[in-house]
């Protein structure tokens, strides 16, 4: 234990000076991973602990951005104030599906596929809603400016870097509390045997219910983020059902259920995915296409060869 | 609204629901034995389309001909695929089988657009643009076709699952795993030869709807999304229930884009998705678990 | 790429490693970085414009004397990598961003080219907030959307003055994303000023991006008896939606854009063969006749024996100018600087252009004003340009000869 805390204390030092020493590319592309990362981890709740398989949390992050970045468009209402109403937003809409899906016992394959369902639907939804801008985007007032101002959230690269590692860290450490109190050892009872868990005494429904709030709460930073960041909503783009497999895709990788799996996924498949870039143009290798192959079959290894994922096999050879 | 313009759209609702009801089969039946949702399944029928554009190109062969290589060869292709790949899957956790196939889904996508270009392929048969008058009806031939194309290799595949001992065989496994197992049937080749006959109906299928639609490389995963709305209407692994949740989804498309928006006919599909999800989570055909 | 030109490009690579002196006496040349979608769902314009980005060099050496190295980047149709690739080609050295096609990767790379202090040349995207955002280092050679509708609609006067006909209803078809909003909303703007149009709007019908299957929308703007179709549309659903005409028989005067890509595309005459026919585009063009189109031209079939520059007129124009642009302002600045380069461009007065319009001046947005637009009738197999009179290489058809009353 001692050792993973020193350890970690070591990368999370060695992230916070990372802005000073990695240009604004090497900037560009951490922020990606650790936006995957804090997705990443929000997702982990449902499914990593109490298995519940979303793969719909475009949905979040899409109603999440539009919300915060809605308010901000028409009112000029500032992010730190959007934030709350897309937080309130997006836990609202994960109560009210989880409440439809568990009401009526829908789990597994079902209800992945009804998470797909609510987000596609949302997505068609938002292309006739004219307050958003509907199919023709919303797009965000840019102001660059090189002083941090973190209400407005407007700021260099280097201060959307530090937010979201702050998010990430955060979420760390709370997912780490959450695994140990009463809600992580009965969603871990719920993920492992729900039936099991029921004659136990578990309230099954409220509890798969509480994961599926704090997820959708959680996600829904990242929406902001996200908006505030881009400064352009479309929902084709952000409702996307492949927005949603790429948020699954590094817990996945990492290890699903375990702490360091998303963060350590999302290194790995942003990395892979510019190195793959990178080493295909040294080749000159410009075959479009050429590049998702690779990264395709360097998935297909991934889960075929370390079904738990990365970090656990990792833990395990290590002992950390 | 005319009446002759709304029976018009159910018609041809009805033929495209029947294409689409094939492709859902093979999605439907894979699952109701294997367990597996194949997540690829719009991109293995994408590659079908383009094996039908391509004999198309080389031998002038007819579509509805080019079934037959193009179900040979998937038949073989899916047969591999789950005895070399996926089988191991089978008692994994959902989102991993989930990973694998949509891993496959990315590496076809892209092996198709390095190898056809991002470029629309068709198939450019005579009787394409044609259409038949019955009275104030005015069907058009190739969706008629593929419809015929499509209720015949679902009523091929009752009649095999029903009659043959292989089939029977096969449905043994899927209601009780161990006692197949117990009886001493070779359960890994009967779920590779249950994969091999969904790709099958995603050949068909392919081929069928090349004459409708043409071919680009992101077209499967609007497919595969496709197939799931409509297994799921219809029942996951029930084979009557694909058909009908395909007829279902094409005339319910239909009607909504007559009266309704048609840039929105597709959230109804979604809802009638969410609804039977809701209120018959086994699809209106399916058994409960 | 084929596997020639991926000989030549190793064989290139390979002569850059073992002659390093070479490269470095070279280094007085201007790198432009390129980022287009050649992957993802809009791959196939990413690679029609990168054609006019892969024989700018050429042409610019000969046209101006200066040297210029493209550095091509794919976006894989995704804002992401958009974002991450633009900081990449800055870090590798590029003095200037050109792309991106599509406007929200376009509103991405804007970001990081201003916040970098490099100049950005946006080839194609029409929302007209890229340009009213304030930036100092964002330029763009194209029709706003709203230009777009404008020089559209005003065509659409023009040729039924030129044919003689005066069609009163219109029922107007377009697909609900991105580009089919923005003109929709200018089309509601501009339309009720238009009173020497003789037409009205009958019926307004949207339809979904992704789908397959047109027939109800066919249907449904047959049954309003409309006498001509305006259409808003991508290629596909042009191609299903000519194909689904056909099959259920409707027969208007005509079918015309006011301002979108689709019909005048190879792929269009490809899968429609003769019912490629007659159908109308008003879009920005390139002017067949001009000095610049032809040295294009040339270049172009000779880098793509088996092409015409027609079918990929409009992606690769607009790219190869918005290199032209950056190599034109790097001439006089006489220097890759970026804020000498980026002061070089809004001086940018090039009279020598190969689109249609006034010549390229930048306003204080960045935005080029005046571009001028073609009507493009789809004639014996390729699209012509019937109007304006001066660039025209055919007389308009209007009705359509299978029009019939």
């Amino acid at each position: 234990m001692t050792r993973t805390a020193a350890l970690l204390l070591a990368l999370l030092a060695s992230l916070a000076a990372l802005p000073a020493f990695a240009g604004p590319y090497g900037l560009s592309v951490a922020i990606l991973i650790l936006y995957f990362a804090y997705a990443g981890q929000a997702w982990n709740v449902m499914m990593g602990f109490a298995g519940q398989l979303s793969l719909g949390h475009a949905l979040y992050v899409g109603v999440a951005g539009y919300v915060a970045g809605g308010l901000f468009f028409h009112y000029e209402v500032p992010p730190i104030v959007g934030l709350p109403a897309a937080v309130i937003a997006c836990t609202l809409f994960g109560l009210v599906i989880g409440f439809l899906a568990f009401r009526f016992r829908i789990s597994g394959v079902y209800f992945a596929l009804l998470t797909i369902a609510f987000a596609e639907f949302t997505r068609i939804g938002f292309d006739h809603l004219a307050w958003t801008g509907g199919p023709g985007g919303m797009f965000l007032k840019v102001a660059q400016r090189n002083t941090w101002d973190l209400a407005n959230f407007r700021g260099p690269p280097a201060m959307y870097y530090y937010a979201i590692l702050a998010m990430c860290s955060l979420a760390f450490v709370a997912c780490f509390f959450l695994l140990r109190s009463k809600a992580g050892f009965y969603w871990q009872a719920i993920r492992e045997n729900e039936d099991a868990a029921q004659a136990l005494g578990i309230n099954v429904f409220r509890w798969k219910m509480a994961a599926v709030a704090a997820s959708s709460a959680m996600t829904s930073f990242a929406g902001v983020f996200f908006a505030f960041y881009y400064n352009n909503l479309f929902p084709e783009q952000i409702f996307n059902i492949s927005r949603s497999i790429e948020i699954i895709l590094a817990p996945v990788i990492g290890g699903v259920g375990t702490l360091f799996g998303p963060i350590l996924g999302a290194v790995v498949l942003t990395g892979l995915s510019e190195g793959i870039t990178e080493s295909l143009a040294a080749l000159g290798w410009e075959i479009p296409g050429v590049k998702q192959v690779f990264y395709g079959l360097v998935l297909l290894g991934v889960v075929m060869f370390l079904p738990n994922g990365i970090w656990p096999f990792l833990s395990r050879k290590f002992k950390l | 609204m005319p009446a002759e313009l709304v029976a018009n759209v159910v018609v041809a609702g009805v033929l495209t629901g029947l294409v689409y009801g094939l492709m859902a089969l093979g999605l439907s039946v894979i699952f109701g034995v294997v367990r597996v949702v194949n997540f690829a399944h719009g991109e293995m029928m994408t590659v079908a389309m383009y094996a039908a554009t391509v004999l198309f190109a080389a031998l002038k062969l007819d579509p509805f001909l080019a079934i037959l290589p193009a179900a040979a060869a998937f038949f073989v292709f899916g047969y591999v695929l789950q005895a070399a790949v996926v089988n191991p899957f089978i008692t994994r956790p959902e989102h991993s089988q989930f990973m694998l196939l949509v891993a496959i889904a990315i590496i076809l996508v892209n092996g198709l657009l390095m190898i056809f270009g991002p470029d629309a392929k068709n198939v450019q048969v005579d009787y394409q643009l044609d259409s038949i008058e019955i009275g104030k009806l005015l069907v058009d031939k190739p969706r008629a076709y593929a419809a015929g194309a499509a209720v015949l290799t679902a009523l091929a595949l009752f009649a095999f699952f029903r009659f043959s001992l292989i089939g029977k065989a096969i449905r043994a496994c899927a209601d009780n795993h161990l006692g197949a197992l117990v009886v001493g049937l070779n359960v890994k080749h009967l779920y590779a030869l249950t994969f091999g006959l969904g790709s099958l109906c995603v050949a068909v299928a392919g081929c069928a709807m090349v004459v409708l639609v043409d071919v680009t490389p992101p077209l499967g995963p609007y497919y595969t999304l496709l197939a799931f709305v409509i297994v799921i209407v219809g029942g996951l692994g029930s084979m009557a229930g694909a058909l009908l949740g395909g007829v279902l989804i094409g005339v319910s498309e239909a009607l909504a884009g007559l009266f309704i928006e048609p840039s929105a006919k597709s959230m109804f599909s979604f809802g009638l998705l969410i609804l039977v999800l809701l209120f018959r989570p086994q699809g209106l055909l399916g058994k409960r678990a | 790429m084929d596997r020639r030109q991926f000989t030549k490009s190793a064989a290139a690579l390979a002569a850059a490693a073992s002659f390093p002196g070479i490269v470095a006496a070279q280094a007085q040349k201007l790198k432009v970085g390129v980022i287009l979608p050649r992957s993802g769902y809009l791959g196939f314009i990413g690679q029609s414009c990168q054609k006019g980005a892969d024989l700018a060099p050429g042409v610019i050496k000969e046209l101006l004397g200066v040297d210029i190295e493209l550095m091509n980047a794919d976006f894989e149709s995704n804002v992401d990598t958009a974002r991450t690739r633009a900081e990449r080609l800055i870090q590798e050295g590029a003095n200037a961003l050109v792309g991106a096609f599509d406007s929200g990767a376009s509103t991405a790379i804007a970001q990081v080219a201003e916040q970098r202090g490099i100049p950005y040349i946006v080839n194609i995207a029409a929302a007209p907030q890229i340009t009213e955002q304030g930036y100092k280092f964002v330029f763009r050679n194209f029709q706003t959307a709203g230009d777009i509708v404008r020089n559209g609609l005003d065509l659409i006067g023009e040729l039924f003055q030129a044919t003689n006909t005066v069609p009163r209803t219109a029922v107007y078809m377009h697909v609900n994303d991105t580009f089919g909003q923005a003109v929709t909303k200018g089309i509601q703007a501009v339309l009720p000023q238009r009173t020497q149009l003789p037409f009205k709007i009958v019926d307004t019908i949207s339809y979904d991006p992704a789908a397959k299957d047109l027939t109800v929308e066919v249907s449904k703007a047959k049954s309003t008896n409309a006498d001509f179709l305006l259409l808003v549309c991508r290629l596909n659903d042009a191609i299903a939606l000519r194909r689904e005409m056909v099959k259920q028989r409707w027969n208007p005067m005509g079918v015309i854009s006011p301002g979108s890509p689709g019909m005048y595309e190879e792929q269009y005459f490809k899968s429609l063969g003769k019912y490629s026919e007659y159908s109308i585009s008003n879009v920005p063009w390139y002017n067949p006749n001009a000095k610049l189109t032809k040295i294009v031209e040339k270049a172009f079939v000779k880098q793509n024996p088996k092409e015409k520059l027609v079918f990929h007129g409009l992606n690769a124009g607009f790219t190869f100018e918005a290199i032209l642009i950056a190599a034109d302002a790097f001439k006089r600045a006489k220097s890759t600087d970026p804020k000498t380069l980026a002061d070089a461009i809004r001086q940018t007065n090039i009279t020598d252009k190969m689109t249609l319009g006034g010549p390229i001046k930048f306003n204080p947005k960045g935005q080029v004003e005046g571009i001028g637009s073609a009507c493009v009738q789809n004639l014996e197999l390729v699209p012509k340009v019937v109007l304006p009179t001066a660039a025209a290489e055919a007389k308009p058809v209007f009705p359509a000869p299978y029009y019939k009353t």
